[in-house]
């Protein structure tokens, strides 16, 4: 086999490997839109995710959702509940990568008393489940008074996805060789400033991807959601989603339709930060 | 001087009105209603003379947002929920006795006995009745005249259909494999799940036996779909595949005009003679606490269960009153389940009654896998009745505990004193003034939100008892944990057991992410790659969508009749002539873990692929340029230095990823829902049910939650160990 014959075998594996990875990966989620946009359910085994009838009827339905308000108005609830959901991502991404930011430098570049013992607490968050630790939560917001607001929301949110972060962005740091704030220091800067000025632009990329996942976190979640929020204005989306299924019967079209809206915004914003993604996430290589 | 105390003047106004103002504030009232139920209650709103703030809650938010709401004086005034939970809602607190004047109402000169008992424990009026749901038969109008026969009076007519339907039609849908359903079939036999009297599980002995057979033998003659879901149900009924359904007012909401339909009394059974008898759920106004001491809310209270609210509520939702004084309806689906509501029997609302149905549901499931015999599988059900209802354990003395903690804060005080003797101490702590400057709001806010209520959750698993009644029992639940109750070491659903399941889950999954992640990310950094931008924004994809919707979606591709999987196996039948038969996904162990991992590997490979691809962007060029020069093979190349040089990255998403694994409840809850028999359930999703579908023994779950904790932290720090050992080795 000549080394031609062997590269042209190879991209053909290759390619062939990751064709079938992308059909994996796209095959379940043609069926969420196939059933959104059918306007019957076949009842016969498909292999082929195509919509039977094909309508836009549980689009119309799911995004013209309106509310008469008391005064006799009228306003646009999808609207209103997709603005939410938005706002309360953006601000929980928002708050936990500027506190997490600081948090995993001073872990990244810092000696202090606790360091090690910080970081271990941190990893030791994520091993409890949440099904126990949920009800102790409201009774903490109930006494700080945030329960039925989206800024105890979001604080719940930002606070959760703050390990996580921190762990990302520590790496980042790390990544970064100290000689540049040194530099920086050296003309004068105080070490906050070489943190601001000369750290920072540098982790763009880390702090991309831990912007994405914070946000993530926040617009995907629904249990809390549900539960601290009593009206139905503040919602957000999926616990609009979750209304869909109901206690005997399912509008499982409508779910459908609502995934797709619910999703878009997420992948668009996937689709901006992949770029950056790969250089965020492995970032720590340099030094582990 | 005299505006100053004008001002405070003002204040002291305000103050003294501020309550005022406040008691006017809109009466707020919650239900669960969608669609025509939702608009009629919106209309019944609108005819109320005062200020209503109304809110949809998913339904299953609403218990949890009571609970969360209620004891604390927030949430609603009233809210409209089914009379089942009532006995729950009383324990906790979150319901209040009808005022006086209210309670008289319920008289029977507007309501039928059922209907009345429904609201009434211990004597206690604690709601309205508003309206009645039950399943009843419907048949496919069309469907019978195009045979030329009279709709089924028994189920034995019904049977005999099978052979003159087209292929692909059933005789009857209905949800065979759930207990709520099956109680209708059990009550032709005389059999009931609870006995009343007793308020002990009854789904046992001959008349349990028998029905659960003769389910089974209707699946097996094709005439009933096997592992119908009510979604299926409906399906199947809307698009003319079945000849009848046993279904509730729920399924002529979503008819509509599309199938020409007719509602009439369950069938009788001829072996017995019986008719079959629904479980009666009567839908009810409540108050809150807070809503009792409001008069807003007792007028909206009695305007909601007034005739003029019937009336519409008859007229927009079809929904059947539950009041008994008014004229009967014109509406034959209404008449239809008026009949057949003053024949069904009413679902008790004990506690009893709540644990019934895990247990139940899962001896049906088991005979119709056709794994055991019924009697077998019902004994089963009564031990596991039997388990969950045992007795709580006993209160025991917390001196020990308070010697722990005392002798443990005395440790503690005596390091601290030792380390502030030590001059370093200071220096040390001197020198991390200002990394605490840019750690203290990370260290506040993780602390209040996070490591705050873990703290309290742990401290939950020394506790036992109903919420809200909860007393000190030490370790008794650990020791019941870990003791398996009693019952075997090893027998189905103990600790170990599940523990093992969960192991082999993380493994397995772990393994799949990162062999697949790792792959894909080499197989897209080469450098001759094309569309390396579109192949990473389409395999990225399963990560954007939220998880709970692709579980569903993967757990619908996975149903034995009409899944996608099968819709393939079909597929390969035809081009190939084989003959492989479709898989019943959730009544193997292996088959269903295999689903579970399938749609987790999904879901979590995109994270796996990402970081590699990012790893290998820190692999130099070089090296590997000076090894093909050396004369390395491709193989050499990638185990001898670009696997070692990404292993430092990799690491830390590993241990990650197999933590979020080890606790990854949503696929697992969605998809397999711990099918067969609970055997797919891990540590997390037991944990799960135990607080919330077993008698919510809250404590108990909390001591799950600790030993899920302790095994991670553990293994861990084992690993952490070896890792550290290994790069000593190796330098």
């Amino acid at each position: 086999m000549t080394p031609r014959q062997r590269d042209l075998l190879e991209s053909i594996g290759s390619h062939g490997l990751v064709l079938l990875a992308v059909g994996f990966s796209l095959y379940p989620i043609l069926w969420v839109v196939s059933l959104a946009f059918s306007g019957a359910t076949t009842l016969a085994p498909q292999v082929l995710p195509i919509p039977s009838e094909p309508t836009l009827e549980p689009m119309r339905e799911v995004i013209g959702a309106t509310r008469i308000e008391a005064d006799g108005g009228e306003i646009w609830l999808f609207g209103r509940q997709l603005a939410n959901s938005v706002i309360v991502s953006l601000a929980t991404a928002l708050v936990g990568v500027a506190i997490a930011i600081p948090t995993a430098y001073a872990f990244a570049r810092f000696d202090f008393v606790g360091k090690r013992g910080g970081m271990r607490v941190l990893l030791a968050t994520q091993m409890f489940p949440a099904v126990a630790s949920a009800v102790p939560l409201f009774m903490i917001l109930e006494a700080l008074d945030l329960l039925n607001t989206r800024s105890g929301l979001v604080l719940c949110y930002a606070s959760t996805s703050i390990p996580f972060a921190v762990f990302q962005l520590r790496s980042a740091f790390e990544a970064i060789p100290e000689d540049l704030e040194e530099a920086a220091m050296v003309d004068g800067a105080t070490r906050f400033q070489a943190f601001v000025r000369v750290v920072l632009p540098v982790a763009r990329p880390a702090i991309a991807v831990t912007f994405l996942f914070a946000f993530m976190t926040a617009y995907n979640e629904f249990i809390l959601a549900a539960t601290l929020l009593n009206d139905e204005r503040a919602f957000t989306l999926p616990v609009v989603l979750q209304r869909f299924i109901g206690e005997y019967d399912a509008r499982w079209d409508l779910f459908a339709a609502g995934a797709i809206v619910v999703s878009l915004p997420v992948m668009l914003l996937f689709y901006q930060v992949q770029r950056h993604m790969v250089a965020g996430l492995g970032a720590g290589g340099v030094k582990g | 001087m005299l505006k100053r105390s004008a001002i405070a003047l003002v204040f002291l106004l305000v103050w003294l009105i501020a309550p005022i103002v406040q008691a006017k504030q809109p009466v707020k009232l919650w239900h669960a209603y969608r669609g025509a139920e939702e608009q009629a209650l919106q209309e019944i709103i609108a005819a109320f003379d005062g200020q209503v703030e109304l809110l949809a809650v998913p339904y299953d938010a609403f218990g949890s947002k009571l609970q969360s709401t209620v004891p604390l004086g927030e949430g609603p005034d009233l809210y409209i929920d089914a009379h089942e939970r009532l006995g729950d809602y009383r324990e906790r607190g979150i319901v209040a006795p009808l005022p006086e004047a209210l309670a008289a109402g319920l008289a029977p000169a507007f309501y039928a006995d059922k209907t009345i008992a429904a609201v009434t424990i211990e004597g206690a009026a604690l709601g309205l009745p508003l309206s009645q749901k039950c399943l009843a038969l419907y048949v496919n109008v069309e469907l019978f005249a195009g045979l030329g026969i009279e709709p089924p009076t028994t189920l034995e007519q019904i049977v005999g259909l099978a052979d003159r339907l087209p292929k692909g039609t059933f005789a009857l849908a209905y949800e065979a494999r759930g207990a709520y359903a099956h109680a209708a079939l059990l009550a032709a036999f005389g059999g009931a799940l609870l006995d009343v009297e007793t308020n002990d599980y009854s789904f046992e002995g001959p008349a349990a036996a028998r029905s659960l057979e003769l389910a089974v033998a209707l699946i097996e003659a094709g005439v009933v779909p096997e592992d119908a879901d009510g979604a299926l149900v409906t399906n199947l009924f809307k698009a003319g595949q079945a000849a009848t359904a046993i279904s509730g007012p729920w399924l002529a909401a979503d008819l509509g005009e599309r199938v020409a339909y007719r509602v009439m009394l369950l069938p009788i059974v001829e072996e017995t003679g019986q008719r079959m008898r629904p479980l009666l759920t009567v839908e009810a106004a409540m108050l809150s606490p807070k809503g009792a001491q409001n008069p807003d809310a007792l007028r909206l209270l009695e305007h909601l269960a007034s005739a003029e609210a019937a009336t519409i509520r008859a007229q927009r939702a079809r929904s059947l009153t539950a009041r008994s004084d008014l004229p009967l309806s014109q509406d034959p689906l209404l008449q239809a389940f008026a009949e057949q509501a003053a024949l069904a029997d009413l679902t008790p609302s004990t506690a009893a009654m709540r644990a019934v149905w895990e247990p139940a549901n899962r001896a049906i499931r088991k005979v119709m896998r056709g794994d055991v015999p019924a009697d077998t599988a019902l004994a089963e059900g009564r031990r596991r009745f039997d388990d969950v209802r045992r007795p709580p354990p006993p209160p025991a003395s917390p001196t020990p505990l308070l010697i722990v903690l005392g002798l443990l804060s005395l440790f503690g005080a005596g390091v601290l004193v030792q380390r502030a003797r030590q001059r370093e101490g200071w220096t040390d702590l001197r020198r991390s003034l200002p990394a605490y400057a840019y750690i203290s709001l990370g260290v506040l806010a993780v602390g209040v939100l996070v490591i705050l209520p873990i703290l309290f959750g742990a401290g939950a698993a020394l506790f036992a008892g109903k919420p809200h009644a909860m007393y000190y029992v030490g370790l008794a639940n650990f020791y019941e944990i870990l003791t398996a109750r009693g019952a075997p070491l090893l027998s189905s659903g103990s600790f170990y057991v599940v523990l093992a399941v969960t192991v082999l889950w993380t493994v397995v999954n772990v393994a799949l992410h990162l062999g697949i992640g790792m792959a894909l990310g080499i197989a897209l950094s080469r450098p001759a790659m094309r569309l390396r931008g579109v192949y990473r924004v389409l395999l990225i994809v399963p990560w954007a969508v939220p998880s709970y919707v692709t579980a569903l979606a993967w757990r619908g591709m996975f149903h034995r009749q009409f899944g996608a999987v099968t819709g393939v196996i079909h597929a390969i039948n035809d081009l190939f002539g084989a003959s492989l038969e479709p898989i019943a996904w959730f009544a193997r162990f292996s088959t269903a873990f295999t689903a579970n991992v399938a749609t987790n590997v999904w879901l979590g490979f995109p994270f796996m692929m990402v970081v590699t691809l990012g790893a290998l962007t820190a692999v130099p060029k070089d090296v590997l340029e000076a090894a093909e020069v050396d004369g390395a093979t491709r193989w050499q190349r990638l185990t001898r230095i670009t696997l070692p040089m990404i292993a430092p990255t990799m690491i830390p998403a590993v241990t990650l990823g197999a933590i979020w694994t080890f606790n990854m409840f949503n696929v697992v809850f969605l998809v397999s829902g711990g099918e067969p028999d609970g055997t797919t359930d891990i540590l997390v999703s037991e944990a799960y049910r135990w607080a919330f579908t077993r008698e919510a023994q809250y404590g108990y779950a909390a001591a799950y939650a600790v030993l899920i904790f302790l095994l991670l932290l553990f293994t861990s720090r084992l690993t952490d160990r070896f890792m550290l050992g290994s790069k000593r080795a190796s330098q």
